[in-house]
């Protein structure tokens, strides 16, 4: 408990330096990306003269120096004030929590499945060595496989041959969620899927080796027994380092398959913003992708030294 | 570059999908096959940012609140400025509009305008000259942050005549001055408050944005009555419209921004139609055509988005109309259109769409001739060299550089087979694209092209090109780069015609200012005119009554009248 304390107390201003050193780097990235919002309005709309020009950019903060936005910036976020999205007219916090939660549905119950199942598909490999060429191959073409052409030959299948799934999109009022998740979901989970599986097997085969396993058959437990029980608590250090860096991905979303899928979630609001000049929506979404990849690792190593407690002590 | 990579593998999906024929589909939406349609279900490919009928311009916006909100004027189908919630557009005819002097002593109009009777908000409230004030008021209060506000300068008086009615004073005249273009009612009751509590931040505390599916906020056939940000939008009958009744109870719009995306959405069954005013590609929406069968009605219809080539006039080798003039003919435009995009829209003879009164269909031509673009580039003084590309006597290169928005790959493909026509007759086109970002706020509009730029311009009927054409609206730092005379022409004559136009309120005597000024610029060429793009519909074949306009008062406004069969 107390190793467990100290290295959250070492983390966590390690954290919120990485925070701040971030969100300085990408305030500037994003405003020394060429092509401001102005300079777009006046290209598409004719009648801007150069007072609405003027007047726009100092209606945006645009004419004040990149820092001195920063630090405003930076002040009312110390205040609790996130401030308006560019692009959506929209407290920031109104436009990211929706597509925050459609992504935590749609990349977590991806992950959730990929985990899951592919545990399941490592177990049988290491337990069955005749099907680990099958489990192997399976796991190979779950990588291989891009995701975007899975999810088209998914589309093409079971949405405009068979009609049995809508194609994309949510549910409209009154309407089921869970047809429009069948397919997204399948797709981002087929390839996290092969990576949990390569993993678990490797790990569990390394771990039925071990002596405690063979006394734990010498005291007659079954197969199965010895393998959940005795066998996947010490194989899932690596696994649980695989679910932290996921993690990030259930925030910052999966781009291609929103896309495909006209999801709307984080991956989509984030290039949006980055390529939209929306500061502050941009930002809050960074930082947010970041910190929670950030308190995954730390809770995947917190995890990892209470499930083995040699790992904590050389920290 | 990932809206490169996205689009290029989506590229994938219509090919394949599309390889399944008719395919099974989901039925058409949720409109039972048969019997009264309850809903329509529309595919669109963008999702505004703002539902606020004054801030930016964006085609979805345009299109969704074309359903939900009735403007005072607009140009209909027939291209035909028209009242929709005025009574009648003020002329000098019927004494609506009255010529007078301001107070500065300039010629000016005085403009009444009559809310046609029976007018209301979705809540039942009347729409009232109150509202129409506090619309000017805000518009005229710069800091609101309304993006043009040209009008809002020029419309100096707005005086309540009565409770329906509200007289303009503005200081100038045009031909066009009955169309009030963008300018609205605004609900007053709603959205004054906000407005007075702080004008700066009004545009992020708008009900438009914040409280979307309040009735009062609508005054169309429809009312926003759900949203899914990103995703679409749900509309329902205004229960107060006082119009024809519109046939569905319900509209949803679907935002799918991939159109390989949306076009699966279709054949799936999700949307019933997709809108050409935000719809597929021409070339994605023949491709389907052909290979759907008799599944969907296509309609492709000719629009104001003019697709042409700016020239960089500084350039010493454009600098001379007969290099321009050989780069056109040299260009074989039909050919192009017929294979490209299956014949479905019209090569342009200048900025000015054949369908548009002031069109004059005399004016100089540049057919394919490349034996006449050979001849005149040997007049010019550049001879064929033995790699194919001319010189000149002091043996500089003839090569440009050709640039347009990377990603878009009809306009990439148009690139090469252009390049290709040019390099027969001895021109080298050096292709250098940029995203659609960069190339259109830094490149064009800071001049930072070097020799052809390849885009497309949108307007309305009848519109005066002063900002592509007037050397005043060649960009500058001193002006903020505002203006889109990209090419850098200059001509006194074209300058004065561009200025008399507006200013001629006989159409009879406007069209022979009309004309020279599209004779003038034809001659000169500082633009290269390629083609006039048509927007590709595609409905159910029960849907009947939707009109395409080709202009930015899209069909959406005449919702009332489509009709399922």
């Amino acid at each position: 408990m107390a190793g467990a304390l100290r290295l959250a107390a070492l983390r966590l201003p390690q954290i919120a330096l990485t925070l701040l050193l971030l969100s300085l780097a990408a305030w500037f990235a994003i405003g020394l990306m060429p092509g401001d919002p102005v300079s777009l309005a006046l290209v598409s709309d004719p009648r801007l003269t150069a007072e609405d020009a003027a007047r726009l950019r100092a209606l945006h903060g645009l004419d004040q120096p990149l820092l001195t936005r920063y630090l405003a910036w930076g002040a009312g976020v110390l205040r609790g004030e996130f401030g308006y999205s560019r692009l959506f007219a929209q407290p920031v916090g109104a436009v990211l929590w929706p597509a925050l939660r459609a992504t935590l549905a749609l990349v977590g119950a991806a992950v959730a499945l990929a985990a899951l199942l592919g545990v399941a598909l490592g177990g049988l490999a290491a337990r069955r060595p005749r099907a680990a060429p099958l489990v192997q191959a399976a796991a190979l073409l779950g990588q291989a496989v891009p995701s975007f052409w899975l999810g088209i030959l998914l589309v093409i299948l079971f949405a405009v041959t068979l009609g049995w799934l809508p194609a994309g999109g949510l549910p409209e009022p009154g309407q089921s969620a869970l047809p429009f998740l069948v397919l997204p979901v399948a797709t981002i989970a087929f390839g996290h899927m092969a990576a949990y599986a390569r993993h678990a097997a490797t790990a569990l085969r390394a771990e039925l080796a071990r002596p405690h396993i063979t006394a734990a058959r010498a005291r007659g437990n079954g197969e199965g027994r010895i393998l959940w029980r005795h066998a996947l608590p010490n194989a899932a250090v690596p696994l649980l380092t695989l679910l932290a860096l996921d993690a990030g991905a259930l925030v910052s979303g999966a781009l291609v398959t929103e896309t495909l899928f006209a999801r709307p979630g984080m991956g989509k609001l984030l290039y949006d913003a980055v390529m939209g000049n929306d500061y502050n929506l941009a930002l809050l979404a960074l930082l947010l992708v970041a910190l929670v990849t950030m308190l995954a690792t730390l809770a995947a190593d917190l995890a990892q030294a209470w499930i083995d407690p040699r790992i904590g002590e050389g920290r | 570059m990932a809206r490169v990579v996205l689009a290029g593998l989506f590229g994938l999906l219509p090919a394949l999908a599309l390889a399944q024929g008719n395919g099974a589909g989901n039925g058409a939406g949720n409109s039972p096959a048969g019997g009264t349609r309850e809903s329509l279900t529309i595919g669109i490919t963008q999702y505004p940012s703002t539902f606020h009928p004054n801030i930016e311009s964006m085609a979805a916006k345009s299109y969704i609140l074309g359903f939900a909100r009735r403007p005072m004027t607009a140009y209909d189908a027939d291209w035909k400025l028209t009242c929709l919630a005025c009574e009648r557009l003020p002329s000098l005819e019927n004494g609506d509009a009255v010529p007078e002097t301001t107070p500065e002593g300039k010629a000016g109009l005085r403009l009444t305008y009559r809310l046609r009777e029976g007018e209301r908000w979705a809540d039942g409230t009347p729409v009232s000259a109150e509202d129409l004030r506090f619309a000017w008021e805000a518009g005229r209060a710069f800091e609101t942050g309304f993006g043009p506000a040209e009008f809002y300068r020029s419309a100096y008086e707005l005086i309540v005549v009565d409770p329906r009615t509200v007289t303009l004073r503005l200081d100038k005249v045009t031909y066009d001055f009955a169309s009030l273009g963008d300018f609205q009612p605004l609900p007053a009751r709603i959205e004054r408050p906000r407005w007075e509590a702080d004008r700066r931040a009004y545009r992020s505390r708008t009900a438009y944005d914040t409280e979307t599916t309040n009735p009062a906020l609508w005054n169309g056939p429809y009312r926003i009555s759900a949203v899914q940000p990103g995703s679409g939008v749900t509309l329902e009958r205004n229960p107060h419209w006082a119009g024809p009744a519109p046939a569905f109870a319900r509209i949803g719009i679907r935002a799918v921004e991939n159109t390989a995306a949306l076009e699966a959405q279709l054949l799936a069954g999700q949307v019933d139609m997709i809108a050409g005013e935000l719809g597929l590609p021409l070339e994605q929406a023949t491709a389907l055509q052909k290979r759907s069968g008799e599944r969907f009605r296509f309609a492709f219809t000719p629009g104001l988005t003019y697709e042409h080539i700016d020239l960089r006039l500084d350039n010493p080798i454009l600098a001379d109309r007969r290099l321009r003039q050989a780069l056109l003919l040299a260009a074989d435009r039909a050919q192009i259109v017929a294979r490209l995009y299956d014949g479905q829209q019209a090569v342009a003879a200048s900025g000015i769409h054949p369908r548009d009164a002031m069109f004059d269909p005399d004016i100089p031509q540049y057919p394919f001739d490349p034996a006449r673009a050979a001849a005149l580039l040997e007049q010019a003084g550049w001879r064929m060299a033995p790699d194919g590309i001319r010189r000149d006597a002091s043996g500089q290169k003839l090569s440009l550089e050709f640039m347009s928005t990377a990603g878009n790959r009809a306009r990439e493909q148009v690139q090469q087979i252009l390049a290709g026509m040019w390099k027969a007759v001895g021109i080298e086109a050096r292709i250098r694209n940029e995203p659609p970002r960069v190339f259109f706020s830094e490149t064009l509009s800071k001049r930072r092209f070097g020799g052809l730029a390849l885009f497309a311009w949108i307007s309305s009927p009848e519109s005066v090109p002063r900002s592509t054409f007037h050397s005043d609206e060649i960009p500058r730092e001193a002006r903020n780069f505002s203006g889109q005379n990209y090419t850098g022409y200059s001509n006194p004559e074209v300058d004065r015609l561009l200025e008399a136009i507006p200013l001629e309120l006989d159409p009879a005597k406007r069209r022979p200012l009309w004309s020279a000024l599209q004779r003038q610029i034809a001659e000169d060429l500082p633009v290269l005119p390629l083609w006039h793009r048509s927007d590709a519909h595609i409905w159910p074949r029960w849907l009947e009554g939707v009109r395409p306009t080709g202009h930015l008062n899209y069909s959406s406004l005449w919702v009332a009248e489509w009709r399922a069969r």
